[in-house]
C-alpha cells in the first residue's frame, strides 16, 4: 500500500472507462449489491432469506417507506405474491397483516435452515458444491411457502407487462 | 464481539503477482465500507479485497437491524459499489454479495484456498467483459388527460367524450406495443454481441426520476471490445418508437453473472 494513489473517492466517482457518469443510481446499485454478486456466507452470517426478505421488512418495519419508495424498491406492491390486489394500494392494513405472516413463516424457516446449517459445519449456505448458485429459489423447499414469482422467465416477464396493462385496462374502464 | 474487528470481502480477484499489483494500486487510498481502508488478502489463485470494520456494526445481530436502516444501507451499497468499481476498472473481479463478513484475515485466505478453483474458472469466463444494464421505458399518456375537455371546445356532449376516451386508450395501446417492440429490438441487437443476459426486475421507483414505467431491467454481458458497439446499438434501439426510451447504464462488475450455471440464459 505504498502507491500514492490519491484515490479517496466520493460515491458518485465514475468508474467508467468511457467517460460515462450516469447510470449509478441507487436503485441500480441496490438490485446488484443485494441481488446479485456471488454468495458465499461468510463467519457472520446473514442469511440470504434476510437479504431477500429486506425489502418486504423494509415496507413493514423501517418507518420512512416513502423512502423505500423513493429509492425505487417498492416493486412488491405490484406483485400479486405480496398484495392481493395488485391496485389496492391503499387497503394497507391487510396487506400488512398478510405480509406479517409471510415473514413471521419466512423467519421460521430461516432459523430451521440456520440450525440446519450449524449442524451442518458448512462454511456456505444450501446447495453446498460451489459458492455461486442462483439466488432465493434454490434456499427454499417447493411449495414450503408463498413466495413472489421470479422474473428470471419470460412467461414471468410477459405476465407483468399484461398485467400492468390490464391494470391501465382497468382505470381505463373507470368513468 | 462489538469490539472487535471483522474482515469485510468485497471482491475476489487474481492472486497473480501482475493481478495483485492491479488490485493493491486500485485500492490504495480508497475507503470502503464504514470509511475503512481495504487491502488485499491473497491466498492460492485468489486474492479478496478486504476491510477490517467493527463489529458494532458488522456483527450478526447488528447487521440485521440495521440492513432495515435505509441510510445505512445506502451508504454501505454504496461503498460496496465504490470498492468493486474501482477495482473493475484495473482487473477482472468477481464481486460478492453486500455484507459477506469474516471473523478475520485468516478465515477469508481459508475461504480462497477452498473456492480458488471456482473462483478462477468464473474470472476466466469475465476477463475483458464487462456488463451493461439496459432498461426499456413507456411513457404512457397520463390517464387523466383526455376526459378532461379542453376549454375552447363546445360544450361536452356524450359523443365527443366517448371518442376522447376511445383515442386516449387507442395512444396508450400504442405506446404498450412500441415498448414491446423496443424489448425486442434490444434483444435482437444483442445477439452476437452480448455472450449473456440476466434479468431484473422493473424498477418502479421514483429515484431515477425519469418519467415513464420502466418495461424491462436487463443486464448483458459483453466482451470489452465489443462494448461501445453494444451501447450504440441499444441507444437507438428505439429511435423512431414515440414515447419509448431505452436507457444504457454501466459498465458494471460482472454482478449479474455470477450464477452461471442457473437463472442466465443466452440472449
Amino acid at each position: 500500500m505504498t502507491e500514492p494513489v490519491p484515490t479517496r473517492s466520493t460515491p458518485s466517482r465514475a468508474m467508467s472507462p468511457y467517460g460515462e457518469s450516469s447510470g449509478a443510481n441507487l436503485a441500480d446499485i441496490l438490485e446488484r449489491v443485494l441481488d446479485k454478486g456471488i454468495v458465499i456466507v461468510g463467519d457472520i452470517k446473514i442469511n440470504l432469506l434476510d437479504i431477500e426478505l429486506l425489502t418486504i421488512k423494509l415496507r413493514l418495519l423501517v418507518a420512512s417507506v416513502d423512502k423505500a419508495r423513493e429509492i425505487g424498491i417498492d416493486w412488491w406492491e405490484h406483485d400479486p405474491a405480496l398484495s392481493s390486489r395488485a391496485d389496492q394500494r391503499h387497503d394497507l392494513k391487510e396487506q400488512n397483516e398478510r405480509l406479517r405472516a409471510e415473514v413471521e413463516e419466512l423467519r421460521r424457516k430461516v432459523e430451521r435452515s440456520e440450525r440446519a446449517e450449524s449442524a451442518g459445519e458448512l462454511p456456505e449456505s444450501g446447495s453446498g458444491s460451489s459458492g455461486r448458485r442462483r439466488p432465493r429459489e434454490t434456499d427454499r423447499e417447493p411449495g414450503a411457502e408463498p413466495r413472489r414469482p421470479r422474473r428470471k422467465k419470460d412467461d414471468a416477464e410477459d405476465r407483468d407487462r399484461d398485467r400492468a396493462k390490464e391494470r391501465d385496462r382497468n382505470r381505463d374502464r373507470e368513468p | 464481539m462489538n469490539g472487535q474487528r471483522l474482515s469485510y470481502a468485497y471482491a475476489v480477484v487474481r492472486s497473480s503477482d501482475p493481478a495483485a499489483q492491479r488490485a493493491r494500486s486500485a485500492l490504495a487510498g480508497l475507503r470502503g465500507v464504514a470509511d475503512a481502508p481495504v487491502a488485499l488478502v491473497r491466498s492460492g489463485a485468489a486474492a479478496a479485497a478486504v476491510s477490517a470494520v467493527p463489529g458494532a456494526e458488522f456483527s450478526e445481530a447488528a447487521l440485521k437491524s440495521r440492513l432495515e436502516d435505509l441510510d445505512w444501507l445506502e451508504a454501505t451499497a454504496r461503498a460496496h459499489h465504490l470498492v468493486i468499481e474501482t477495482l473493475a476498472a484495473r482487473t477482472t473481479v468477481l464481486p460478492l454479495r453486500l455484507a459477506t463478513v469474516y471473523l478475520d484475515d485468516s478465515r477469508v485466505e481459508r475461504m480462497l484456498a477452498e473456492r480458488q478453483e471456482d473462483f478462477t474458472a468464473l474470472l476466466d469466463r469475465f476477463d475483458d467483459h464487462v456488463e451493461w444494464g439496459v432498461k426499456v421505458y413507456a411513457e404512457i399518456p397520463a390517464l387523466s388527460d383526455p376526459a378532461e375537455p379542453v376549454p375552447s371546445d363546445p360544450p361536452d356532449t356524450g359523443r365527443a367524450y366517448l371518442r376522447r376516451r376511445r383515442q386516449h386508450r387507442q395512444a396508450r395501446e400504442e405506446t404498450w406495443r412500441a415498448a414491446e417492440e423496443a424489448v425486442r429490438r434490444t434483444e435482437q441487437r444483442a445477439r452476437g454481441l452480448a455472450v449473456e443476459r440476466a434479468r431484473h426486475r422493473p424498477q418502479q421507483g421514483t429515484l431515477a426520476r425519469l418519467p415513464g414505467e420502466n418495461v424491462a431491467n436487463d443486464a448483458y454481458l459483453v466482451p470489452r471490445l465489443a462494448a461501445e458497439e453494444f451501447r450504440d446499438r441499444m441507444l437507438h434501439a428505439a429511435d423512431d418508437l414515440p414515447g419509448v426510451r431505452v436507457e444504457v447504464t454501466g459498465p458494471w462488475a460482472p454482478y449479474s453473472f455470477t450464477a452461471p450455471l442457473e437463472g442466465v440464459r443466452q440472449p
